[in-house]
């Protein structure tokens, strides 16, 4: 493998994938030297296991922008067949950033809608690094109609470090469009299930993470701003040191948002994280869709709509009542 | 935008108690003359040069806008706490102790009932004043609640907002939520048939701009506001090209068909009723 995308805190792990890689090369089939290669298999393991299992929140986030940490469309692939990509939103372009389309999730139709950020510069470059516009949150919007029209489970894998920020953006209505799709999201008749796969960035995330179900691959992150905005606001400058503190501070990892009631669920990775196996991602989060669509299946309109509500009314804390001398 | 430097630009003070900054002259930010503080106020704190209209505190807003005497506050005992134990260079518990001690209020939002030339209303309002006006959760529950008691009362609802980053950082993901929460109380609020019109005023931006600020049936302007989602800086940084005259103001919404009418703050009591007999069921 290439030794692209090489995470500072995992060169022990890179240090003992090479020796090993070494060792296999010049065993070429002789049994002699297996028993050490099976002994630092086994330490990889162990080493893997124990940085990954006490990452600090800023190394999450590296870890969940990581250049080949499955996007959207590696899931399509691994995970839904027959995918049917739809592209226009009917007003102003096809926005890169957002892909929507039909597609079979085992026996079930669905709709798919996910930011793509894209792995090569090329397709990156035409994604805008999966910073969506408002033609991709209408884009998003029109499909998600047409899913709840025929009932099609909603599916939104979310990776995206935020809405795009630009000129344009603004003119064609940023904010309007986002605003819309949350209200909308809350009242469409059809089961939705939100994912964050990667990164969760502020509006440009919840602009497509309304959702019955709301739950986060392991080491995502999902945040009101990223640590980079907030360093910048609140340290005044956005440092090497002052970024780690903003990413502890915003309690943005999967554990912090279980906790504060903001995600039903955490979906595990593979050891060393989503980009060491894209298929064992793959078929985990496989798994946790369909049974998710099997436990809505049963419930009807009013009551997936009442739930709906009653999952977001419920957040947030604050304190009432009079006040405690 | 930093909090600070947007009250700057908006040629307000650090104690901004009584609406236009403190001393007997001020300086409009606009047209750079120096006025007279009393003349502002009289003139509902805009300047009486150039029209800017200056930063508004809720109080003073209900007072404008409301039947003298007709507002019924609601919620009043809600107040922030600090879920995550956020702490800057300043714990979030302190900052807002001070902005308590700052403004008189317990949290950026104020919600109610009241009239306007006699219409009932539910009513409420943002005050830039408090941490620029931003959404915790306080903001969120209380515009929420309000939502709630509109579709119940089915009565119109009435919002101004002023608010200078959206979410509020300091509560993280939680005031992100607040988004979501609202965005599905006024989801159904409009699915029972009510009217809601949002007053959009200096700044508005970010989440609050990507919520219930721009989900109305009439969203109305103040002239001149400052109106977004994503900040000058955050544009500058990325595309790192020269913004154009104008951009992101009321007058820049309207030309681009995101906002209903500009309407300057001495005329929004008979336009808002104007529009509120024309959707009477
Ligand atoms: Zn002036």
């Amino acid at each position: 493998m290439p030794p692209r995308n090489r995470l500072p805190f995992e060169s022990d792990i890179y240090e003992l994938e090479d020796l090993l890689e070494r060792l296999e090369v010049g065993a070429n089939g002789q049994l002699g030297s297996s028993e050490e290669i099976r002994r630092i298999r086994r330490e990889l393991v162990g080493l893997k296991r124990k940085i990954y299992s006490n990452l600090t929140p800023w190394q999450t986030v590296l870890v969940s922008r990581h250049g080949e940490r499955p996007q959207t469309m590696d899931y399509v692939q691994l995970i839904f067949e027959d995918f049917v990509e739809l592209h226009g939103d009917r007003a102003i372009g096809d926005d890169r950033a957002l892909r929507c389309g039909f597609a079979r999730l085992g026996d079930h139709r669905v709709m798919v809608i996910g930011h793509q950020k894209g792995h090569t510069l090329q397709e990156r470059t035409k994604c805008f690094y999966g910073c969506a516009h408002p033609e991709g949150y209408r884009k998003a919007l029109k499909n998600m109609r047409l899913a709840a029209k025929f009932r099609l489970p909603i599916i939104c894998l979310i990776d995206t470090p935020g809405a795009f920020p630009g000129i344009g953006a603004e003119e064609r209505g940023q904010a309007q469009l986002i605003a819309t799709n949350l209200l909308e999201m809350s009242r469409l008749e059809t089961p939705i299930v939100c994912v964050v796969i990667g990164e969760g960035g502020s509006g440009g995330a919840l602009g497509i993470g309304i959702g019955d179900r709301v739950s986060m691959l392991e080491h995502g992150y999902y945040s009101v701003i990223s640590p980079e905005g907030c360093a910048g606001i609140l340290w005044k400058v956005a440092t090497e040191t002052t970024k780690p503190l903003a990413a502890e501070a915003l309690r943005m990892t999967a554990k912090d948002l279980k906790r504060l009631g903001v995600i039903d669920d955490i979906i595990p990775e593979p050891l060393g994280a989503a980009h060491r196996d894209h298929r064992e991602m793959a078929n985990t989060l496989k798994a946790y869709l369909l049974r998710y669509i099997r436990e809505t299946r049963p419930l009807s309109v009013e009551e997936l709509l009442e739930s709906r509500y009653q999952k977001f009314r419920k957040m947030g804390f604050y304190l009432s009542g009079i006040e405690n001398a | 935008m930093t909090p600070n430097e947007s009250k700057a630009e908006m040629g307000i003070s650090d104690r901004p108690k009584r609406g236009v900054p403190e001393g007997l002259w001020i300086r409009c930010p606009q047209c750079k003359a120096t006025i007279f503080r009393k003349e502002a106020e009289a003139r509902l704190n805009v300047c009486p040069e150039c029209t800017y209209h200056f930063y508004l505190p809720a109080r003073d807003r209900i007072a404008q806008l409301l039947d003298a005497d007709s507002f019924e506050e609601w919620f009043t005992d809600l107040r922030p706490c600090d879920p995550l134990e956020f702490k800057d260079r300043l714990p979030y518990a302190e900052r807002l102790q001070a902005e308590q001690a700052k403004t008189g209020m317990l949290d950026a939002a104020v919600v109610g009932r009241g009239f306007i030339r006699g219409r009932p209303v539910v009513f409420g309002v943002t005050d830039f004043a408090f941490m620029a006006g931003s959404m915790g959760s306080v903001v969120g529950e209380k515009l929420t609640r309000a939502a709630e008691e509109a579709t119940r009362l089915q009565l119109p609802l009435l919002f101004v907002s002023g608010s200078g980053g959206g979410a509020r950082m300091q509560e993280g993901i939680l005031s992100l939520m607040q988004m979501a929460k609202i965005s599905a109380a006024l989801g159904r609020y409009d699915r029972a048939g009510g009217l809601y019109i949002c007053v959009l005023t200096n700044p508005t931006m970010g989440g609050v701009a990507a919520s219930f600020a721009l989900q109305g049936d009439i969203t109305l302007a103040e002239p001149g506001a400052l109106i977004g989602f994503a900040g000058k800086r955050t544009i500058w940084n990325t595309v790192r090209l020269e913004l154009p005259e104008g951009f992101q103001t009321s007058e820049f919404l309207l030309e681009h068909g995101f906002i209903d009418r500009i309407v300057p703050r001495k005329d929004l009591r008979t336009e808002v009723a104007k529009i509120i007999d024309y959707c009477e069921h």
